[in-house]
């Protein structure tokens, strides 16, 4: 057996060995184990896919041995391999994390399904991404999203089971007007693989069925990326969540679903299709533009500085339909590298928010709610944690040096290269609003008084490290964007050519 | 056809129904084991969106055999065995929570648990 | 229904031959209609029959918690074990062919685990789900 050749089977199915593993055994300790060797398992074999793409261009891997348009195909091209860095990446660091965090919001008793469930929901991200099957995209989708409403639902707060509902009714809504549109697709093809739908679709463009089926995918993805109007389950979810599982949501779920669009719009129904002959990027250009504003601003009024940062989130991904809509290589690289900068940064966000609750709990008991006036002086008890938290926040807002200061440059460069200065403008002031927000914190924690002279008293090591590795990635990939930005470019060169 | 439009699409006109009555069901009612039920009949739509066009009139079971040279396409089928198996467990979970959420709140009905988180988003507030 | 002695007695007579009803819907799967779906959800049907005859404790004791849950995660194990299988002996992963010399009795090989995995996962799905609902409403009469 040739290890390599078989990377992209091993990506999904190590993963999502650990977790049957977990039921298994059902002791929390060993299923930790299980599941973070499936994770880092996962990170490895990601990093050595993005190598490979790197030497051979697209890899191809049949399941079973079928060939294409038969079997399922696996199909690793630069876009896939990047984002499947950023989630497996992401689940590698927040996982040892968690270990800490869940003993004290979780009952000892759920830890093994918590993990199981958490190795599910990385396989099924996973598989969203490395699939060339539209319908593996579906049962992938419905994978991670069924360990996503359980994930949720485990948050201490019983909001958080009203929270789950929401999701499960708006998430299923959302997958099943997917899967409605693949069966348009379908229906006019005969064929469920993106490559072969992509190359059969030509024939039948502009047929009523596969409007239809544009109509209904777009709309699912959207409820499922938290696209403005249809980010109302997104607020409540990553509020009440338990702390490991928002920081994982908020860096991979949303962006998987924003990989699906980006497939189905440039790679299966082509760029003629989209941005010329339907009003698609006006629309999309009016939304981000409403997610940028609105959501930033209702943001500001926040009491509670998770939900803050949650619709910070709605806001963010504004930015990168933002790129999407422009139809160039430059914006598509905006945003990629947005996609990846953004999931960064809001996961190191939620660790320390999470690592600041934990040291607001009584000693042993459950960690409160981070509402502000708790949070009060806190800088001078966890000094490491706020500082990271407002490194993170610098790159939400764009100040050079951070991340998401390239993204927005490169934003910026797309929008002036579709001669839309105006929209130069609306990026600039809608930074204004997350300079707003993140100041808010940066005021209660560093300038108000502390109610009682606490001493010192920072978050353990454990916390403390995997979230400042997202901490310092922010501000590598701000300075150094060798990686981010050139994948990133590669892969909108790729998809923007295959379109055209 | 002359036998009119009706009849000629009779699959399609009874998947737009369920579709679009189990969409209503899930938007209109508020309580919460309604809602899951009109979910339910939104997912059961698609699967006859699917099956429907893969039968062929006279078409056998695609086990291949000497007698027969029509056959069903068997590939709808598999598919919608999957979205199935994903129905009964969004809808298992689903009730799961319901049955939590009427254990904590004491109730399943949409406004009576809004109300109460707001009730208590009120007290956090004014101790504040 | 408890103390119905006419379910009681036909309970007994008729869940050994619903169990092997299954098994035929499992093995026949590969000529006719079956498989593991459909196999798996009528043996877990035979189980709850059982419980609705002679009460959930009954068939907790028979069927415990823990082995449903075992059998949740087993079949799983056996049906990505396949696949892993059908890696370790050079094939793709999910590779039947590879699994006997003989590419078609390796189909066949392949098809059979792999339907076993469906069967238990199944099962205990079902029973899974069964048992939840169940033993709460139990608990809540108990407590009224």
């Amino acid at each position: 057996m040739n290890l390599v050749e078989h990377l992209p089977a091993l990506q999904v199915v190590l993963p999502l060995l650990s977790a049957p593993l977990a039921v298994l055994l059902r002791h929390g300790g060993i299923a930790f184990a299980v599941v973070t060797a499936g994770a880092w398992a996962a990170f490895a074999t990601a990093i050595g896919l993005w190598l490979q793409v790197g030497e051979v261009g697209v890899i191809s891997y049949h399941i079973g041995s079928w060939a294409p348009p038969w079997g399922i195909e696996y199909r690793v091209d630069r876009l896939a391999s990047f984002v499947l860095l950023l989630v497996a990446g992401t689940a590698a660091i927040v996982l040892p994390w968690s270990r800490a965090s869940i003993e004290r919001e979780i009952p000892r008793e759920l830890h093994y399904l918590y993990y199981a469930m958490f190795g599910l929901c990385l396989a099924g991200l996973l598989g969203i991404t490395i699939t060339g099957d539209a319908f593996n995209i579906f049962v992938f989708l419905e994978i991670s999203s069924l360990a996503t409403y359980v994930l949720i639902a485990l948050g201490r707060d019983r909001r958080a089971l009203t929270a789950a509902y929401r999701y499960l009714i708006m998430g299923t809504i959302g997958a099943t007007f997917y899967v409605i549109g693949v069966g348009f697709l379908y229906l006019m093809t005969g064929t469920l693989n993106l490559v072969d739908m992509a190359e059969r679709l030509r024939d039948v463009e502009s047929s009523r069925p596969v409007l239809v089926a544009l109509a209904f995918i777009t709309v699912g993805v959207s409820l499922k990326l938290a696209l403005f109007p249809l980010h109302q389950w997104l607020p409540n979810a990553y509020t009440y969540a338990p702390s490991a599982v928002t920081a994982f949501l908020a860096a991979t779920a949303t962006k998987v679903s924003i990989y699906v669009l980006i497939r189905f719009w440039f790679s299966v129904f082509g760029e003629t299709l989209i941005f010329e002959r339907l009003p698609l990027p006006e629309i999309l250009l009016l939304l981000s533009l409403a997610a940028m504003f609105a959501a930033s601003f209702i943001a500001i009024f926040q009491d509670n500085l998770k939900r803050l940062f949650a619709y910070s989130s709605v806001g963010q991904i504004g930015y990168i339909t933002l790129g999407m809509s422009f139809d160039s290589v430059s914006g598509l690289t905006a945003a990629i590298v947005h996609l990846f900068n953004h999931g960064i940064a809001k996961a190191a966000i939620f660790l320390l928010i999470g690592g600041l609750v934990l040291g607001l709990a009584k000693p042993g008991g459950a960690p409160p709610a981070p509402t502000f006036d708790r949070l009060a002086g806190l800088a001078r008890r966890m000094p490491l944690t706020c500082f990271g938290i407002v490194i993170a926040g610098l790159s939400l807002i764009g100040v050079p040096g951070t991340a998401g200061f390239i993204s927005k440059w490169y934003l910026i460069l797309a929008a002036m290269e579709a001669g839309q200065f105006w929209l130069v403008g609306a990026i600039l002031l809608s930074s204004l609003l997350a300079i707003a927000y993140v100041w808010r914190f940066v005021e209660v924690a560093y300038f108000r008084p502390a109610p009682e002279a606490a001493g010192r008293q920072e978050a353990s090591l454990g916390l403390l490290l995997p979230a400042w590795l997202l901490v310092i990635a922010t501000l590598w990939f701000g300075l150094d964007t060798s990686f981010s930005v050139g994948s990133a470019a590669e892969a909108a060169r790729f998809l923007v050519k295959v379109g055209g | 056809m002359s036998s009119g439009g009706v009849l000629e699409h009779f699959t399609y006109i009874v998947t737009v129904f369920l579709m679009v009555a189990g969409l209503y069901v899930v938007i209109a009612r508020g309580n919460l084991i309604k809602k899951l039920v009109g979910l339910s009949v939104f997912q059961t739509s698609v699967y006859l969106l699917y099956i429907a066009p893969g039968k062929l009139i006279g078409g056998t079971a695609p086990i291949l055999s000497p007698h027969y040279t029509v056959y069903s396409n068997p590939l709808p089928h598999v598919l919608i065995l999957t979205a199935i198996v994903v129905g009964v467990a969004t809808l298992a979970l689903g009730l799961a929570l319901a049955v939590r959420i009427k254990e904590t709140y004491g109730s399943i009905e949409e406004d009576e648990i809004t109300a109460a988180d707001n009730a208590v988003q009120d007290a956090e507030d004014a101790r504040s | 229904m408890e103390n119905d002695l006419v379910l009681r007695v036909v309970g007994k007579l008729l869940i050994p031959f619903i169990l092997l009803f299954a098994l035929y819907v499992q093995f026949h799967g590969d000529f006719g209609p079956g498989g593991g779906f459909q196999a798996g959800t009528i043996s877990a049907a035979g189980i709850v029959f059982h419980a609705l005859v002679f009460g959930l404790e009954q068939t907790r004791r028979i069927v415990p918690d823990r082995l449903v849950e075992a059998m949740l995660a087993a079949g799983v194990l056996l049906y990505a074990g396949v696949g892993v299988a059908g890696l370790l002996l050079g094939g793709n992963y999910l590779d039947y062919f590879v699994l006997d010399p003989d590419p078609i009795h390796g189909q066949h090989r392949g098809i059979f685990w792999v339907e076993a995995g469906v069967h238990i996962t199944v099962c205990g799905v079902m029973l899974k789900i069964f048992y939840m609902f169940a033993s709460r409403s139990q608990r809540k009469d108990d407590e009224a």
